[in-house]
Parts: structure tokens; C-alpha cells; sequence
């Protein structure tokens, strides 16, 4: 099972109510700005703290209410793609890649500099600052970001919005290869169904 | 080089900035743990912390004099221990008009430090954090690096802000030639004794010289900071 999730959440006047699980690689989850789809994916990478639950990835527990395990972000090893990117920008391109790879155990790598950058083709970027880039330049970066901590799931929040069309297929074919070739299951946001049914397995409606 | 300054006029101001950079080095790093404090962090009590490290600000500075005397003097609580146990004075001594200057200095200090931190995006620490960063890297790497102009301001402010003090030095250390003189002081001592209009016109531009420097180069990192802040 790639993912279990059981999560009862509140966010201001808002409460989320999720129970699924799913053994595709991709596991989709659409619904309506506000409906909570962002707080799903904080409460797995543990950026925030469901009122009860379980969570399960890849046969590791991350949280689980009942049983007191709640382990802090940095121990979940989340590859969380942001909406909003969220480089480092007093870090050039480079730095804010090998942020999280310089903390990772050598050991638990699986994936090497150079092939992330060649992979994304953001090779020519290292030296630039992240105010510098295009907003398809900056996602293939966090994506690279992301990719360079060894993590053991991949997050990605809405990966296609505020992208031209040109850009939109850039990333999607991206993601596609991610799934077919780096074999790291991962849950997409999306607001639209259409924009993310291409690669989906599992595909779970909230709100 | 004497800029037409006799030796007791450059004693004074040797004193004075040797005064104000120790009080503004010892306060950085509790000015920037207060301002981390006030800024990401909501406890009981937090209201009545912030009032205060607000306090000298609005205090008649003779009061906060008086309240270092008490506290710091050879009788007070602090003052007696330091005395006892290592033989060692803040009073009458440099050291002492160097924490009068700390405190004065402090709430100017921690508003500008506040200010920029609460401006670095707690979503890139968050990004840091799922990155395999401890809090306490995430601090590091993250926050401390972006409210770095903010620091700068604070210190360049609080440093203005010492090189000024008057009341509360002159209550809790007095006013003796060569320890706790410093420039606000000897321009006071020149006027209240006749002919020494000479002196206090060089010391008085001095001063002026030196403060308005400071807040140029404050408002400058401000400035910096105010961009810093905003390119994402």
C-alpha cells in the first residue's frame, strides 16, 4: 500500500474528514479552492497536525494519533513540491538544490546531482538567483530540490497552476517520467480534474 | 591627526565609541533571541515581556538610572553578588556606563530585529524543514541569513542610540573624566563652566557627525531589508 490515509483535520471553521488508501503510483486528489487539499498534504509531510488520524507510507507510520507517533518533517522524508515553489531566495539555484541532499545519509540516496539536473534541464541554472526565473524554471527546480533529498514519497501541491500551456506540458511530462522511471509514489493536488486525469491512478475527491 | 581635538576631547571620544560597542556587541545576541521570542513565539506573558523591553523607551531615562543603581549598585541583588563573588563593580566604572547604554539601547534594538524576522516567510522555513532541516538548522540556514539586515538596522540603531545616552549613565555611573564621561556628558560638563564654548561646539559636531551617519547607514539596511523581504 503506497498510501494509507485516515485524517480528521480542522482548519479554522473548516473541518476535513479523508480515509483512503492507495497502491497507484500516483495518487490524485481534487476538489474546490478551500476544500482542505493543501492541509491533506501538510498533515503527511507533518507541517501540520491532524485532530485524529493515520498515516502510512510505504509500510513507515508518520502519524498515528492513537499510538503517539507523530514524526517531525524532517524524519517523514517528503519530497514536497510547494504551489508557491518556496525557494530559498537568498540562495542561488545550486545551493537551494543541494539544501536538503547535503542532509540526507549518502546511503539512502537514490538518485545522483547531475542526473536531477540533466533529468529537469536545469543544468544552466545553478548559478542564477530563484528571482531570476520563469515561473517553469523555478517549479522544475523545486521539483530537482525536492528530488535531491532522497525523499521516500513525492508531495506535489497544485504542480501545473500559474504555468502557460507550453510550460504545463514541460512539468507534466516531468511527472510522467518521474512516475515511470524513479518509481516513488506520489500524491498530485488539483482544483481540476481534466488537468492532472492523464496521470493519475487513483484519483480522490474531497470537499 | 587631532581634527583640532585636544587629548581629553579624544579620550572622550574614544571612551564614548568604545562605550556604545561594547553595550551594542554584548545586547546583539539577547536583542535578536528577545525579537525571535516576540516575533514566532505566543506564551503567557508575552504582553507584559514586551512591555518590558519597551520600557526604557518611555521611562525618564534618571528612573531607569535609578533602577540600575538599585539593582546593579554595591547594595542591590545583582551588584552585591558581582561584588562578592568575583570583586568586580559596574559602578562609576565604564562597564557600567556601557549597560546603561545596553539598556537604553535595547528596545530600539529589538523593534527593528522583530520587524525582520517576522518578515522572513515561515512557509520557506517549512520547505526547510521538510528538507531534512532541524528546527534549529532551519534557524540557521533560513532565518537568520534573511532577518540579517534587520540585525544589522538594530545594532547600527541601538549603537546611535548609545552614543547619545545621557540620564541614565549619568544617574547610575556619574559623570568622572576618562570611565564614564562620555560625549553627551562632556558637552554637559563644558556647559557649566564658562569658556569651554570652544570644546562644546567640536564635541557637539562630533556628535551630530556621528549620529546622523548611523541612521543614514540604518536606514539604508532598512531598506535593504524592506527588498530582501519581498523577492519572492
Amino acid at each position: 500500500m503506497s498510501f494509507e490515509l485516515s485524517i480528521r483535520h480542522r482548519v479554522g471553521e473548516r473541518s476535513l474528514t479523508l480515509d483512503t488508501r492507495s497502491d497507484a503510483r500516483i495518487t490524485g486528489i481534487v476538489g474546490p479552492s478551500g476544500a482542505g487539499k493543501t492541509s491533506v498534504l501538510n498533515c503527511v509531510a507533518g507541517l501540520a497536525r491532524p485532530a485524529e488520524g493515520r498515516i502510512v507510507v510505504d509500510g513507515v507510520t508518520l502519524f498515528d494519533r492513537a499510538n503517539r507517533i507523530d514524526l517531525p518533517p524532517e524524519h517523514r522524508r517528503a519530497g514536497y513540491v510547494f504551489q508557491d515553489n518556496r525557494l530559498f531566495p537568498h540562495l542561488r539555484v545550486g545551493a537551494n538544490l543541494s539544501y536538503g541532499e547535503r542532509l540526507t545519509d549518502p546511503a539512502e540516496r537514490w538518485i545522483g546531482h547531475d542526473e536531477v539536473l540533466d533529468f529537469l534541464g536545469i543544468g544552466h541554472l545553478v548559478q542564477r538567483w530563484p528571482a531570476t526565473l520563469s515561473g517553469g524554471e523555478a517549479r522544475r527546480v523545486a521539483i530537482g530540490r525536492a528530488l535531491l533529498a532522497a525523499p521516500r514519497f513525492l508531495l506535489l501541491d497544485e504542480p501545473l497552476t500559474s504555468l502557460d500551456a507550453a510550460r504545463r506540458e514541460e512539468i507534466l511530462r516531468v511527472i510522467e517520467r518521474i512516475r515511470d522511471e524513479l518509481a516513488i509514489p506520489m500524491i498530485l493536488v488539483s482544483h481540476s480534474r481534466d488537468e492532472i486525469d492523464r496521470l493519475t491512478g487513483t484519483l480522490i475527491t474531497i470537499g | 591627526m587631532s581634527l583640532g581635538l585636544s587629548e581629553s576631547e579624544w579620550a572622550v571620544v574614544v571612551l564614548s565609541l568604545k562605550v556604545s560597542l561594547v553595550a551594542i556587541l554584548a545586547t546583539l545576541p539577547v536583542a535578536y533571541g528577545l525579537a525571535w521570542v516576540l516575533a514566532r513565539r505566543s506564551f503567557p506573558g508575552k504582553l507584559l515581556l514586551d512591555g518590558l523591553v519597551h520600557l526604557p523607551l518611555v521611562l525618564p531615562p534618571v528612573v531607569t538610572g535609578w533602577l540600575l543603581l538599585l539593582v546593579f549598585g554595591r547594595a542591590g541583588p545583582v551588584g552585591g553578588w558581582l561584588q562578592e563573588t568575583f570583586g568586580f563593580s559596574l559602578v562609576f566604572r565604564w562597564t557600567g556606563a556601557a549597560l546603561a547604554a545596553a539598556i537604553m539601547a535595547l528596545p530600539l534594538m529589538v523593534r527593528a530585529m522583530r520587524l525582520s524576522i517576522e518578515s522572513v516567510d515561515r512557509r520557506l522555513v517549512a520547505a526547510a524543514r521538510t528538507l531534512g532541516a532541524g528546527p534549529f538548522r532551519a534557524f540557521r540556514t533560513i532565518t537568520l541569513p534573511l532577518s540579517l539586515p534587520g540585525i544589522w538596522a538594530g545594532a547600527v540603531l541601538g549603537f546611535a542610540r548609545s552614543l547619545g545616552e545621557f540620564g541614565a549613565t549619568i544617574t547610575f555611573v556619574s559623570n568622572i573624566p576618562g570611565q564614564t564621561r562620555t560625549l553627551p556628558l562632556a558637552i554637559y560638563t563644558g556647559l557649566q563652566v564658562p569658556g569651554a564654548e570652544a570644546e562644546v561646539t567640536r564635541l557637539a559636531i562630533i556628535s551630530v557627525v556621528l549620529s546622523l551617519a548611523a541612521l543614514v547607514a540604518s536606514e539604508a539596511l532598512i531598506r535593504r531589508a524592506g527588498r530582501g523581504a519581498h523577492v519572492l
